[in-house]
């Protein structure tokens, strides 16, 4: 059986025509096409993946949980995607570079995110915390699929200056129909660019279904542009890092880009502002925790007797130490002078910025002087 | 100095700046083999190469997209868009990433991109290939626009915005591509005035005359025209649209009094609008008579045989030069607003 998409497959929402290496209960079934890619991941390297998924579930909740406290202003959960972010994210060498989305938790995550990278952007302190270049990964992008065209344009770059690095473009269903999305896949196929395509099929845009995006896998798309495809299973973290290793290979070794869809679901609201009851049943929702992806790969360590409570219980110790610190850069996170909204509009000095500064300091000077006459007792001007 | 077109000029300086820095490079549609529809990357790509004079898919958000991800990598993409009417499909692109990656990373990601306009009309053109969309982004913060009026300017600016580590959008009046005038190609671009700095293209006394791009030289020739009448006007040519020189713009005015703007864009909250709100904030009690504005209408661009009646010429801009002097004009005794 091959995972290329051809013209029979089924529906877009389909969720069984995929690649896998572990069945929702956990069990490890072979995959000619996959098994290659993951020879070396033994027990050791499961438990580290298992351990990733916990820790951004872990901060996914305190996320949603610091929003409802009001120290934050909005979060996009990630529940029930932490394969895919995690499985695709490790497979990618340190000086790739990801281009992620807003919903992209478990890739900053996996790239090196300091804990007040998951938050301090919700909190609407910055709108970027982290240098781009220190953790080979974008800002992560809010317009729904810009970043595909970044990737492929960073992908360029990377063939310019004959290096054997890949881009990694991130976003979701819903971006699928963008133009941008497509017209990133023209110009990587033209210009055979090295990069990786992940589409995150989440099954919900907002309200919207897949299948108002699309009539046909979101996979079987990019063979039409001349990219090859694999659709995977997105909540097996095992075949997601598989499919990526294959995918990074692929463009790495100077055939151009590829294309992965991973077929998961968003457990949760689209943001900690949406009402998913108003648009999808409880049934569907509950018919996907049962593919729970971390209990499934915590069943297949456990059936290889490679994992016990004790290697739950530190993991979930360090899931509430980086919970911790997410709290805290939440919560200890000062909000910067006013006058700095005026910086780095532009890289070099410019006279209707420096104009603007001028007059906002004068005016902001003009409150201190106030608050100095308040304290003195004295009038104010 | 050797005489050049602007077309030309835009040429040597495209060629000058890739030759000057390999991280240059130039993306667009047909500007390979063609040279660009008005060939002003003629015989670039048989110099640098295929991978530095790039010919894209038709798909303009496409190109500013690469172009974003290409200065992420460390690359000074030159764009060109093949005419004025063909950049919204990349407007998302420069209004939201382009314009504001430097501001949303706190200064780490820097968009040295240049985006080449063919720009305005005058050429008998097409629907769609003689839009004036810069107030757009001048709207826009983060970007810097620019308007060249001669072949100096064109190839020496274009250097400048090569050289900014800021985005600039670049545009070039296409009816002028075939005016020639002289260059110096050898100019030191340090010494050269910055592209932020509006140039006094006539001096006068009694009008300021503010204006950009193709409409400097219909502005000189009304301030010709003025001086048989007796009237001295002052022609500013602005050069840089965002930021606006405001110091070279208020003096002008402290001396005249009077002021007239003039482009072929739209009226309707266009440049004119907000070089006008300025120079009445800044020199309002200068100032002897209402600014007037002398634009496009506000209509869509018209078919070409009727643009001659939408772009602004010599005799509507000496009508408003009328007006500010309090000389009879064509609004005498029609129109009090």
């Amino acid at each position: 059986m091959t995972h290329t998409l051809t013209p029979t497959a089924d529906l877009a929402s389909d969720i069984e025509d995929v690649a896998r290496l572990l069945t929702p209960d956990g069990e490890r079934i072979a995959d000619p096409e996959l098994d290659r890619w993951v020879q070396d991941v033994d027990a050791s390297a499961l438990r580290g993946l298992y351990r990733d998924m916990v820790l951004v579930r872990r901060v996914d909740t305190e996320g949603v949980a610091l929003q409802r406290q009001g120290q934050l202003a909005l979060w996009p959960p990630c529940q029930g995607q932490e394969a895919t972010q995690v499985g695709t994210a490790r497979a990618m060498r340190a000086d790739d570079f990801a281009f992620p989305s807003y919903r992209e938790t478990g890739v900053v995550h996996v790239r090196g995110a300091k804990p007040a990278d998951f938050v301090l952007a919700w909190r609407g302190e910055e709108h970027s915390t982290y240098n781009p270049y220190d953790l080979h990964t974008a800002t992560q992008q809010i317009i729904i699929g810009a970043q595909a065209l970044h990737a492929v344009g960073y992908a360029m770059g990377i063939q310019r200056d004959r290096s054997d690095q890949v881009s990694v473009a991130y976003f979701g269903d819903g971006a699928s129909s963008q133009g941008d999305v497509n017209e990133a896949m023209v110009f990587a196929a033209s210009y055979r660019a090295p990069v990786v395509f992940v589409c995150t099929n989440n099954h919900w845009a907002i309200s919207e279904p897949v299948t108002v995006q699309a009539k046909f896998p979101i996979a079987g798309r990019a063979p039409g542009f001349g990219i090859p495809s694999m659709r995977v299973d997105g909540n097996d973290v095992l075949a997601c890092l598989a499919a990526t290793r294959w995918a990074l290979d692929h463009a790495r070794t100077g055939n151009g880009p590829a294309f992965i869809e991973a077929v998961t679901y968003r457990m949760g609201p689209h943001t900690t502002s949406d009402d998913p009851t108003r648009y999808r049943d409880k049934d569907e929702v509950e018919s996907w925790r049962r593919r729970d992806p971390i209990a499934r790969i915590e069943a297949l360590l456990r059936g290889e007797d490679e994992f016990d409570d004790a290697f739950a219980a530190t993991v979930a110790e360090d899931a509430d130490a980086l919970a911790r610190d997410v709290r805290e850069a939440a919560m200890t996170a000062t909000t910067r002078e006013p006058i700095t909204v005026l910086d780095h509009v532009y890289a070099e000095p410019h006279s209707g910025i420096d104009e603007q500064r001028a007059w906002f300091g004068a005016y902001l000077e003009g409150f201190a002087a106030d608050e100095v006459h308040a304290e003195t007792g004295e009038a104010a001007r | 100095m050797t005489q050049l077109t602007m077309a030309k000029a835009v040429n040597e300086g495209l060629r000058r700046a890739m030759a000057d820095d390999p991280k240059v490079l130039v993306m667009g549609e047909d500007i390979g083999k063609l040279g660009g529809v008005f060939r002003i990357t003629d015989g670039l790509q048989d110099e640098f190469g295929a991978e530095r004079v790039v010919d894209t898919p038709l798909a303009e958000a496409g190109i500013m997209g690469t172009a974003v991800g290409l200065a992420f990598r460390g690359y000074r993409p030159v764009v060109e868009i093949q005419f004025d009417g063909f950049v919204y499909p990349a407007f998302d692109q420069i209004v939201c990433q382009v314009a504001k990656l430097h501001y949303r990373t706190r200064g780490n990601v820097t968009m040295p991109l240049t985006i080449r306009i063919p720009w305005a009309g005058g050429v008998g053109a097409a629907e769609h290939h003689s839009e004036s969309p810069e107030a757009y982004f001048v709207h826009t913060s983060g970007l810097r626009v620019v308007a060249v009026s001669n072949p100096q300017d064109a190839y020496v600016m274009l250097r400048q915005a090569i050289a900014s580590n800021d985005p600039v959008v670049y545009f070039e009046p296409k009816r002028l591509y075939h005016a020639k005038g002289e260059v110096d190609l050898g100019v030191d671009l340090a010494d050269a005035p910055p592209m932020g700095l509006a140039r006094v293209a006539r001096e006068g006394s009694d009008v300021t005359l503010l204006t950009y791009g193709s409409q400097v030289g219909i502005a000189l020739d009304a301030a010709t025209a003025a001086e048989d009448d007796g009237v001295s006007i002052e022609v500013i040519d602005l050069r840089s649209i965002s930021p606006v020189d405001y110091r070279t713009v208020t003096a002008s005015v402290r001396k005249t009094g009077r002021v007239v703007v003039t482009h072929e864009a739209a009226r309707e909250a266009g440049v004119g609008a907000e070089l006008i709100a300025s120079v009445t904030e800044r020199c309002f009690h200068y100032l002897e008579a209402p600014p007037q504005r002398v634009t496009g209408h506000d209509i869509p661009y018209p078919p070409a045989k009727l643009e001659k009646h939408h772009l602004p010429d010599l005799d509507r801009i000496l009508d408003a030069v009328d007006r500010v002097l309090d000389r009879p004009n064509s609004l005498t005794g029609v129109f009090e607003p």
